[in-house]
Formats: structure tokens, C-alpha cells, sequence
């Protein structure tokens, strides 16, 4: 249709033309308008709310439309005071950066190794489907059901304790496997790699396998083909994976809280206990926080990557 | 309290059956008879907020049966509850809560009393509701949100507690229970009677509290006055320098490593302690039970401090008020205190508002059992069939009157819940 009105014909008055060329600019905004309206109405205007409410005042039971920053300074309250010691914000984003980092390598080195397995070792499309789909097995429970199935495995009790002790390596059941950051960070890395592997190994499944063979060909090794062809070629799946681990990561409080044992802190754990509270404006004072923290992370990955010029 | 029992769940199939049946049953009525099937038009239907406690399918069926009346769980934790009440005021009608939350849901206007005259049963309730003590006349501990300083408004649509007994009731009482440590005797092998014992560090690493903040702070509140550190004006309502203090001393026994755990969900509690991953923890009666009815030996231990108590009861939404559903509303709230139901959560080993009519539904044997702390006759079955005790088996803590008798706190909000909030974030992060 756009080509019909765009082409241009002889003899057309300037007019006509003009016309024309806003009917093709209103056709192309009534094409982007349906998606602008869903964007606008369920990321836009909630945002700007939960801005404008994470600046109002509260009480035991409702939110009062008055300005305060009482939100943010009880947020950073003492972090002053408490120098050198860390204050309580201070830590707990810390302590989620730490988790972040972690998740991420770890999510990052496996999801690669997966999806390079997808990509280059597995002939058949279909069994490129079947074994990606494996993938989300650890969706297919519900989070208390998949911390109540970690206990047997990981527990005091359980599996792993008992074949350490069977095997004469311990002689105590081991506590750091289940409810510390060592369960935490498996739990995330066992639920979130999925988010890695597919994209990397959409980047991948594009790499033109004529550029594997021109490399092989110029004498290149395996790992030189893979630091010179297939990694940079990678890139903007490793950045999409990134950004999904990363974000889903920075505001988890449900998957820390079960293998934490609810007792390691997190930016996400902060705005649950103050929305229980019904303290709505200092969790939106928290979420804008984290909104920001998590944009700061991602802004710089994106200057790493250019993911609209690679794709 | 959480997610204290099971979620109700319906199942597609049964869904499904239900569809079929009730598809058959108007084209049934549409041949066969020419009279419209008026029940089914005029069905009467309640939206009912709450958290799992009291939401059997077994009462909402019993009450179908009884009353015409079908009622719809909408199931969310404590906190949820709270939170919908102050911003979705339409979206129930009749709302099962804690008397804990009055001290939010009141002032915001969005909760309806109800009249004491319409409840048949009123003057039946326990005197704990009413006035803070047992049937025999004896006083209970007070600290805390305790029923009966909210039990009572100074008007319909006013938003002040009133100290003396008005016909304008917040919450109709239902049910109620005192909460103490279960402990695992199986593991720890010596007896045990204090709330001090867990932070011993005896324990450390095996021990855990209920994840609601305000809830965990008293159970710590408990241990700091069992050791003899210090003594509350009122543990249900500290002051700054109080939180302080025993967030202190939460936080020393969390950086050396006493908590396994803290358990926000009925279930998680269950597993904690029967994988043996703790064997001392705050916990709900039938949770206890239910690792019990698993072949784990679990105590329901009294402590010689006392209980920490918890009560809640029926109001409905402000919406609710004026239009048919008011009438239906006090229909079922008088069902519900007709015995049926009072005997139901009493066989699960809470309590029941009106003693007498669950009373006269229940067995002698099991009400021996359950509420004069005597050894059962025969075995004690569950509400659903399932074997919970064996005959000869007394209740954890003896009597009604042994139990609710040695209450000392109940279940709070605090006038420094802000502040509270803040410390057990601080807390998490230490």
C-alpha cells in the first residue's frame, strides 16, 4: 500500500502530492499508534504514578497527596551517621549487586556453552527446539513447590549431605548448601539461564557458517574462530541475555527470599516489607531507586554494545 | 498468619462436571417443566476476603446447603487482605480479618460494622472477645491489639474505638487460638519451657521465626523478657528505644547464625520442621498436627511466659451497606456462628467464637479432646477423615481454659509500625 501512494507520478499538482505524503505519515502513525497507546498506558503512566507517589507523604493506612521526601530519606537514613560502617540501603544493594554479578557470570558462561552446543552441534531444526524447550523445565513449578523440593536435595537431611557423608568425605552435614547465598545464587542460575540461552543462540544460529569455514580455511585454531568470529558476532545475544538476567535479578525478592531463607537482603525484599506495610510511597521511593540503579547498569551495557546497530 | 492451611483449588475437571451439570439441569427444566428454575436466578452470592485459615470448601459447601447462600473465596495473605480492603473496597463483600489490622482498616472508612442485635449468637461469644476474660472469670494477658479494645465502635459510621461495649461491632468474632513454639522432642531430647529457648545458641542454626515483621519482633519480645533483660510496658506496642532493643537482639542471634530460616507460608513451616531442618520455631496449631500426622514427633510446647494470641472475625465492605447483600451478609455471619462451622475449626484445633453451639456439634470425645485437654476416648480424625491422634492422646498445652488462660500478647500493629518496618529492614541486611 505505501508504495502505491509514495510512487511518485507525473503530472500530480503540488498539492495532491502533499496530501499524499501526510496520508502516508498518518497511515504509518495509525500503524505505531495501537502499541504507543499500550506502552503509554501500562509503562508510561504507572511509571510517572509511581514517580509522583514515591514524592507524597503517608500514614498507617493511606498515602496523603502532599510533598515529602520522607520516602527517600528514611531510605537513606543513616548512611551518614554510620560511616565508615555501610547503612542499611548501602548494604543491601551490595549484597544484590554481589548476587547480580554472580548470576550473571555464571548464567552468561553456561547459557553460552548451551547455546553453542544448540547452535553448532545440533544438526536436526527439530531437535533444536525439543532440547531448547527442555530448557524451561524450572518454570514448570511454582516457587514455594520448588523451595519445598530443594530440602530433600540440599538439606541438612538431604541427598547431598548424605552422599558427602556415605562417601567419607564429611563427617558433619554441610548448612551452607540450602537457605544461604550459595542455594540463592544456584536457584537463580538454574531458573534464569533459559533467558540466556535463547537469545545468544539466535545470534548464533544467524552467524554464516561460510565465515566458520573462511576462518578454518585461513588457518585460524578453534579458540581463535571463537574469539574472533563467534563471540563478537554473538555480542547482541549476550547483551539481550544480560539485560534479561540482570534486570530480572536486580528486582527478584521472591527467589532470594525462599533459598535465603528470608534472610538475606534485597533491593526488591525492601519494597515488599514496605508495601506489606501499606507504606506505598516509600516503596515507590524504593522502586524508583532500583529503577534507576538498574538503568545505570544497563545504560552502561548497552555503550558496550550497540544492540540496534548489531541486530 | 499467613497462608495457614491448604489453598482452596478447584479443579477443571470438577469445573467442568459443575458446567455440565448445571447445562443439564436448565435444559432439564426448559423440557420438562415450563416454570423457570428460580433458585438458580436468584442465587445469592458473597465474595469473601480472607486468608486460607477459615476457607474451607467443606463450610462454604455446608452453608450452600444450609442457607442458599454460595460463597466465593478470594484467598490472599494477611498483608494482602490489608492491602485490598484499603484499595479495592468494591471488589468483596464480606471480609474475614485479623482483629490485628483494625488499627489501618477502620480509619480508612472502607469497612462496614455490623450491628450486635442481628447476630442471634452475640451474647454467646466468649467473654475473651468481650471482655478479656475466660468463662470462668478469669482475666487474660492483655499487650497487643487485643480483641476487645477494637472490638467496639462509638457509632455506625464512626472511625474511634469505643472502651465500652457498643451494638456497633468491627469484626463478629469467628475464631481464634494461642500460638506458641513447636519444638521437634524427638531432636532436642530434653524438656523445654521457656520462650528463651529459641535463641539458645544450643540451637543455633535449627531455630526459626514467622517472617511478618511485626509478628517475628513479639516472639523476640517473648525471649528478651524470658531472659530477664528487660520488662515491656507493652510488647504489642513498643517504643523506639524498645524496637531497638530487641531488634538488637534478633540481629546478634541472626549474625551468629541461630535462624535456619524464617517461614512466611503454612506449608514451609510444615517442611522446616519435618526435614529436621528445625527443630525449635514459632508455628500454628495445625500445622504441628500435620507433621505429627506424618509419623514426626512435633510438641506444640507451652512455655511458662505464655501464648501469643490471635483472633479474627466477620465485617463487611462499605459498598455492602444498605443494598440485599447486607441482609445475606448477616444470614451467614449468624450460620457461620450456629455451630457447624464453630465445631469445623475447633476439629482443626482452633477455636470457635460461640462455645456452646459448636459444642452441640461436636462428640463428647472430641470435644474432651480439643477443649477439656482430657485423654481421646477413640481416635481423633481431621475434618476431612484423616487420622490426627490415636486414642489415649491429650492436646499440646491441656485445656481451653489452660491455653487461652495463659495468653500474653496478641498479635500486633504498633503505634511505631513505620519505624518497626524500617529496623527489620535493617535487620535483613545485617
Amino acid at each position: 500500500m505505501a508504495v502505491t501512494i509514495d510512487s511518485p507520478q507525473d503530472g500530480v499538482a503540488p498539492t495532491e502530492r502533499k496530501l499524499r505524503k501526510t496520508a502516508a505519515r498518518s497511515i504509518a502513525w495509525l500503524q505505531a499508534g495501537p502499541m504507543m497507546l499500550v506502552f503509554a498506558l501500562f509503562f508510561l503512566a504507572p511509571l510517572v504514578l509511581v514517580i509522583v507517589v514515591s514524592a507524597w507523604d503517608y500514614n498507617e493506612y493511606e498515602m496523603i497527596p502532599a510533598f515529602s521526601w520522607r520516602g527517600y530519606t528514611d531510605t537513606f537514613e543513616g548512611c551518614i551517621a554510620a560511616l565508615p560502617d555501610l547503612c542499611t540501603i548501602l548494604k543491601t544493594y551490595l549484597k544484590t549487586l554481589k548476587l547480580c554479578l554472580l548470576t550473571w557470570s555464571l548464567t552468561l558462561l553456561i547459557g553460552f556453552w548451551v547455546a553453542y552446543f544448540l547452535a553448532f552441534h545440533v544438526r536436526s531444526k527439530t531437535w533444536q527446539i525439543v532440547l531448547s524447550l527442555l530448557c524451561t523445565i524450572p518454570f514448570w513449578t511454582s516457587n514455594v513447590i520448588r523451595m519445598i523440593a530443594w530440602i530433600p536435595l540440599l538439606g541438612r537431611n538431604g541427598l547431598v549431605n548424605q552422599g558427602l557423608i556415605g562417601a567419607g568425605f564429611i563427617d558433619q552435614p554441610v548448612e551452607w548448601l540450602l537457605f544461604s547465598e550459595f542455594s540463592v545464587v544456584l536457584a537463580l542460575v538454574h531458573l534464569f539461564t533459559f533467558f540466556m540461552v535463547v537469545p545468544i543462540f539466535n545470534s548464533m544460529i544467524r552467524i554464516d557458517k561460510r565465515l566458520i569455514e573462511a576462518a578454518y580455511d585461513a588457518g585460524a585454531s578453534g579458540w581463535q574462530t571463537l574469539t574472533n568470529v563467534v563471540i563478537p558476532l554473538s555480542k547482541p545475544g549476550i547483551v539481550i541475555g544480560s539485560i534479561f538476567v540482570i534486570t530480572i535479578v536486580m528486582g527478584d525478592f521472591v527467589t532470594i527470599g525462599v533459598m535465603g531463607g528470608q534472610q538475606i537482603a534485597s533491593a526488591g525484599k525492601i519494597i515488599e516489607s514496605r508495601l506489606s506495610a501499606l507504606q506505598f510511597p516509600a516503596a515507590a521511593a524504593n522502586a524508583v531507586i532500583l529503577l534507576g540503579v538498574t538503568i545505570l547498569i544497563i545504560s552502561a551495557l548497552t555503550r558496550i554494545v550497540d544492540v540496534r546497530k548489531e541486530l | 498468619m499467613t497462608d495457614r492451611s491448604k489453598t482452596t483449588t478447584i479443579s477443571r475437571r470438577s469445573l467442568l462436571k459443575g458446567a455440565a451439570g448445571a447445562a443439564s439441569l436448565a435444559a432439564g427444566s426448559g423440557t420438562l417443566l415450563s416454570a423457570p428454575y428460580v433458585h438458580a436466578a436468584d442465587a445469592k452470592v458473597l465474595r469473601y476476603l480472607g486468608t486460607a485459615v477459615n476457607e474451607g470448601d467443606e463450610i462454604s459447601k455446608k452453608c450452600l446447603a444450609d442457607t442458599g447462600i454460595k460463597i466465593e473465596y478470594i484467598t490472599a495473605t494477611t498483608d494482602d487482605v490489608t492491602k485490598r480492603v484499603i484499595t479495592q473496597p468494591n471488589s468483596f463483600d464480606v471480609l474475614d480479618t485479623e482483629y490485628f489490622s483494625l488499627k489501618k482498616l477502620v480509619p480508612s472508612g472502607n469497612i462496614f460494622p455490623l450491628d450486635a442485635k442481628k447476630i442471634k449468637e452475640f451474647d454467646n461469644i466468649t467473654p475473651v472477645f468481650t471482655k478479656g476474660e475466660l468463662p470462668n472469670g478469669k482475666k487474660i494477658g492483655g499487650q497487643g491489639t487485643a480483641p476487645w479494645k477494637v472490638l467496639y465502635l462509638d457509632g455506625a459510621n464512626s472511625k474511634t474505638f469505643s472502651a465500652t461495649p457498643t451494638e456497633y461491632i468491627t469484626l463478629i468474632p469467628t475464631v481464634y487460638n494461642a500460638d506458641t513454639l513447636g519444638i521437634r522432642p524427638d531432636l532436642i531430647k530434653r524438656p523445654i519451657s521457656s520462650w528463651a529457648e529459641l535463641l539458645n545458641p544450643e540451637f543455633k542454626g535449627k531455630a526459626s521465626i514467622l517472617n511478618i515483621p511485626s509478628i517475628g519482633i513479639m516472639d523476640a519480645a517473648m525471649v528478651v523478657e524470658a531472659t530477664g533483660q528487660y520488662k515491656y510496658a507493652d510488647k504489642g506496642n513498643m517504643t523506639k528505644a524498645e524496637i531497638d532493643l530487641t531488634m538488637k537482639t534478633l540481629t546478634e542471634a541472626k549474625k551468629a547464625g541461630q535462624f535456619r530460616a524464617f517461614w512466611k507460608d503454612f506449608n514451609e513451616s510444615v517442611n522446616l520442621m519435618a526435614s529436621g531442618e528445625t527443630v525449635i520455631q514459632s508455628m500454628w496449631s495445625p500445622a504441628v498436627t500435620k507433621v505429627r500426622s506424618m509419623g514426626i514427633a512435633c510438641t506444640f510446647q507451652p512455655l511458662k511466659e505464655g501464648y501469643r494470641s490471635w483472633a479474627s472475625g466477620f465485617c463487611v465492605s462499605k459498598a455492602v451497606a444498605g443494598g440485599p447483600k447486607l441482609d445475606w451478609a448477616y444470614e451467614f455471619v449468624n450460620w457461620y456462628l450456629s455451630g457447624w462451622a464453630g465445631a469445623y475449626l475447633n476439629r482443626q484445633g482452633y477455636y470457635s467464637a460461640v462455645l456452646s453451639t459448636a459444642k452441640a456439634n461436636m462428640t463428647a470425645d472430641e470435644w474432651g479432646y480439643w477443649m477439656e485437654g482430657k485423654p481421646a476416648a477413640s481416635d481423633i480424625k481431621a475434618p476431612d477423615g484423616t487420622l490426627l491422634e490415636k486414642a489415649g492422646a491429650v492436646r499440646d498445652g491441656g485445656s481451653y481454659d489452660d491455653r487461652m488462660g495463659a495468653v500474653a500478647c496478641w498479635n500486633a500493629v504498633m503505634d511505631e509500625n513505620d519505624y518497626m518496618v524500617r529496623k527489620w529492614n535493617e535487620f535483613i541486611a545485617a
